[in-house]
């Protein structure tokens, strides 16, 4: 039972606040009057609308079907009607809008039709697809979709599947909740995502802050008989959760810049998604729903299932918001982002809706220049020099910065929250790292626009040489073939004065043209005249031979050709 | 004394053969300095440089006919970075040669449209798709913005949009600005 572990650089021990709020179990929550189910949710694409306005949909339904691999699905979270499909605000500090499915509820909550899969059965890639269209993401935080992440790595197994239940952000709640509660269920989406993954062994790291979700999943672990998992109690440091973090602590691996954890055989999932794995695989519900944990300026901090696309509001309003409230934050103090609007809905990237108040989040003192005490760094979780990447990145030098491994920040907040100098850090990473983004997209867009417009060019030489070499065979051919039956053109034609070379030529063109006609006028042969009669078949000869005569002699010939040659 | 030179006589000869084979050997395609610069204009092709195209005005420059401050759609980020690589002094973008715009895409009003293909013809990077007397349509990943679409269009069909932010191409904001917004 006892485990070497292992830890991880830096990291800080903000007040956790998280005993209020797990108090009470998780709730349920009434239906809203209106559902708004953004189609983006995940990273990766923008999935489009399979439902008009107007149509009724089932809890459950596919509403928006995944935009290539790297996208997942979209469900109604719960039956009515289809009211609208419209750009609404969606959750995240922009306050930009994206498309979104408007469902009025009819109160009935009625399920569609559930498949069900059989794990241990189905080939791995028909799991895959099943998981997609279910719309599981990672519910930590990061909403990857997971069946792109369900993947052995090339030996076709992995070592270590490690699961995360560290919850290291103050405030939040509701992955302890879920593993005190629904352990077992949990457990069995974690056996069917080893299964597809081929892993060797399985830790549940858990921070050592919550001993009763340790107990609750120990003794599931025991009552399945599995062997090779094991739930492992983790110190308690901000940020333990973080991926790099748990694979650390628990196995060891550091995984360095610019490599990924499947190369070194761990993968790294959260309880949340293993939750929703079992209920897609066992109940066949699509993802839905989430836990989702309400605290800061509240009465009752709680956590609650709430359906995907309801209005933050609805469910703050059940814990009692309290006077003073100024904003929400999705997420946790740390990591979190500032919403643009209160009724904004839940999604799944939403563990946590942190009221604020100027009282419980008082405005940052004003930031006072770097001091170069290095505190920053040696708190930083990943490694870096914060203080230089600030330097850089408020230099708007972007490049210095990315030297410094500016993408390797994982966003924690560490370095702000110890900086004496209270300087936001992290407001200037994420600067930097759209800054950069978007540079790399202009590039992108730039280097296809000089191929294109190079292309054009090649293709408009081209088109002009083939042209010209076309021309110039077609020329060609017909001077050779006047040049062979000139005497017989000039033969026949009855004026035949010396002209200008250019007439000349032009003429024996359309002589050469007027005599391929004839040819071909008199290459005619009569057809189906098989079955015809001996009668009819002299008739037919007849016929021939006057226009035989006539095509050879057009000029001189009447009509109805000359006498020798009549019948 | 002599044998000294005529070491050293042979020492330049045989270095002085290694270069000149060098130079033929490892002898660089195009110019260099053309294409650092071709890479710092945006590659819209839109012509108001007065070069027809990006890497035209890009020889100009580093034949030094061009100065570096006629590129509108490169902007001053764009006049900037030309500084920056070829040690001139920064000016502000020339008047005559146009105004920095928000990047926009060309639409056509599909209904107006009559298919005289002629827009077609004026595409530098082919971001057009249609045929005689069919509705013409454009392909806005590939539209640079150039505008040069709009002119020969004989029924006015076709305008410009700006390109409107999503959650993907938005950007965080120089933090000064965040924290009096916060705060
Ligand atoms: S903690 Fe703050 S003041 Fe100290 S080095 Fe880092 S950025 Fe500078
Ligand atoms: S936010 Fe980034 S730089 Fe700051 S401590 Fe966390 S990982 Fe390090
Ligand atoms: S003005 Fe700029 S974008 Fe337009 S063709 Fe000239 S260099 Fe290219
Ligand atoms: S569609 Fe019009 S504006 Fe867009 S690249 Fe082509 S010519 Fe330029």
């Amino acid at each position: 039972m006892l485990r070497k572990l292992f830890s991880f650089h830096g990291g800080v021990k903000p007040a956790p606040h998280k005993d209020q709020s797990t108090l009470a179990p998780i709730a349920s929550v009434p239906l809203p009057e209106r559902l708004v189910i953004p189609l983006h949710q995940s990273v990766g694409g923008h999935p489009r609308p399979l439902v008009q306005p107007g149509e009724r949909v089932f809890k459950g339904q596919r509403i928006g079907g995944a935009d290539g691999s790297l996208s997942s699905a979209v469900h109604a979270s719960t039956s009515g009607l289809v009211r609208d499909i419209v750009p609404a605000v969606m959750p995240h500090t922009s306050g930009l809008t994206t498309l979104s499915v408007v469902i009025e509820p009819d109160g009935e909550d009625r399920w569609g039709e559930l498949d069900r899969v059989n794990f241990r059965s189905t080939p791995p890639d028909e799991l895959r697809d099943f998981l997609r269209d279910a719309g599981i993401v990672g519910l930590g935080g990061a909403v990857f979709p997971s069946h792109l992440k369900l993947k052995p790595g090339k030996e076709g197994s992995l070592q270590t599947l490690v699961i995360n239940g560290a919850e290291c952000e103050p405030f939040i709640t509701c992955d302890d909740m879920l593993m005190r509660e629904r352990a077992g269920d949990m457990l069995k989406g974690i056996i069917a995502m080893r299964h597809m993954l081929q892993a060797r062994e399985v830790l549940i790291g858990i921070e050592d802050n919550k001993p009763q979700a340790i107990a609750a999943v120990q003794s599931a672990i025991a009552a399945s008989g599995e062997t090779g998992i094991e739930a492992v109690a983790i110190p308690t440091r901000y940020p333990a959760g973080g991926a790099k973090q748990l694979i650390r602590v628990l196995t060891g691996i550091e995984v360095p810049h610019g490599r990924r954890s499947t190369d070194f055989g761990v993968q790294c999932f959260n309880v949340g998604t293993a939750y929703s794995i079992f209920e897609a695989l066992e109940r066949g519900r699509p993802l839905i729903s989430r836990i989702v944990t309400v605290a800061g300026n509240v009465d009752a901090p709680r956590n609650y299932e709430v359906l995907i696309g309801t209005p933050m509001d609805h469910v703050v309003r059940l814990a009692g918001a309290r006077a003073g409230t100024d904003r929400y934050i999705m997420g946790g103090p740390m990591m979190g982002a500032r919403m643009p609007a209160f009724d904004v809905p839940v999604v799944k990237a939403t563990n946590c809706i942190l009221v604020g108040s100027p009282a419980l989040f008082p405005p940052p003192p004003p930031e006072m220049p770097c001091i170069r005490c290095g505190e920053c760094a040696k708190a930083c979780p990943a490694d870096l020099a914060p203080f230089e990447m600030y330097w850089h990145s408020r230099a708007k030098n972007f490049g210095k910065a990315q030297e410094y491994h500016l993408f390797d920040c994982i966003e924690c907040g560490c370095c702000s929250f110890v900086c004496p100098s209270h300087i936001p850090l992290v407001d200037y990473f994420r600067f930097s790292k759209s800054e950069i983004w978007a540079r790399e997209r202009e590039k992108e867009a730039a280097d296809t626009a000089r191929d294109r417009f190079e292309f054009k060019n090649f293709r408009q030489e081209r088109e002009k040489q083939e042209k010209a070499e076309k021309l110039a065979a077609k020329a060609a051919a017909t001077r050779e073939k006047v040049g062979a039956d000139g005497s017989a053109a000039a033969a026949s034609s009855s004026t035949a004065p010396a002209k200008p070379s250019g007439d000349d030529a032009k003429r024996a063109l359309i002589e050469a043209a007027m005599e391929k006609a004839r040819q071909q006028k008199a290459q005619i042969q009569p057809k189906n005249t098989d079955a015809a009669n001996p009668a009819v078949q002299a008739e037919i000869a007849a016929i021939e031979a006057r226009r035989q005569v006539s095509a050879t002699n057009p000029t001189d010939a009447p009509p109805d050709g000359p006498p020798s040659s009549g019948a | 004394m002599l044998t000294a030179i005529l070491i050293m006589t042979g020492i330049a000869l045989v270095l002085g053969a290694v270069l000149g084979f060098a130079s033929i050997k490892f002898k660089v395609e195009g110019d260099p300095l053309v294409d650092q610069i071709d890479a710092i204009l945006p590659q819209t092709q839109c012509g108001q440089c007065g070069f027809p195209g990006c890497r035209p005005y890009a020889t100009a420059i580093a034949g030094g006919e061009a100065e570096i401050n006629q590129c509108p759609p490169g902007g001053e980020e764009g006049i900037r970075k030309l500084a920056d690589l070829l040690g001139r002094e920064f000016k502000p973008l020339s008047e005559e040669h146009g105004v920095e715009k928000p990047k926009s895409v060309a639409v056509i009003d599909e209904a107006t449209c009559i298919g005289c293909t002629l827009c077609i013809q004026a595409c530098p990077v082919d971001a057009i798709v249609g045929a005689a007397k069919q509705m013409h349509t454009i392909i806005a990943a590939d539209c640079t913005g150039c505008e040069l679409c709009l002119a020969p269009c004989p029924v006015d069909c076709i305008s410009m949009e700006p390109i409107a932010e999503t959650v993907d191409t938005w950007k965080w904001r120089y933090p000064v600005f965040a924290i009096k917004q916060t705060a």
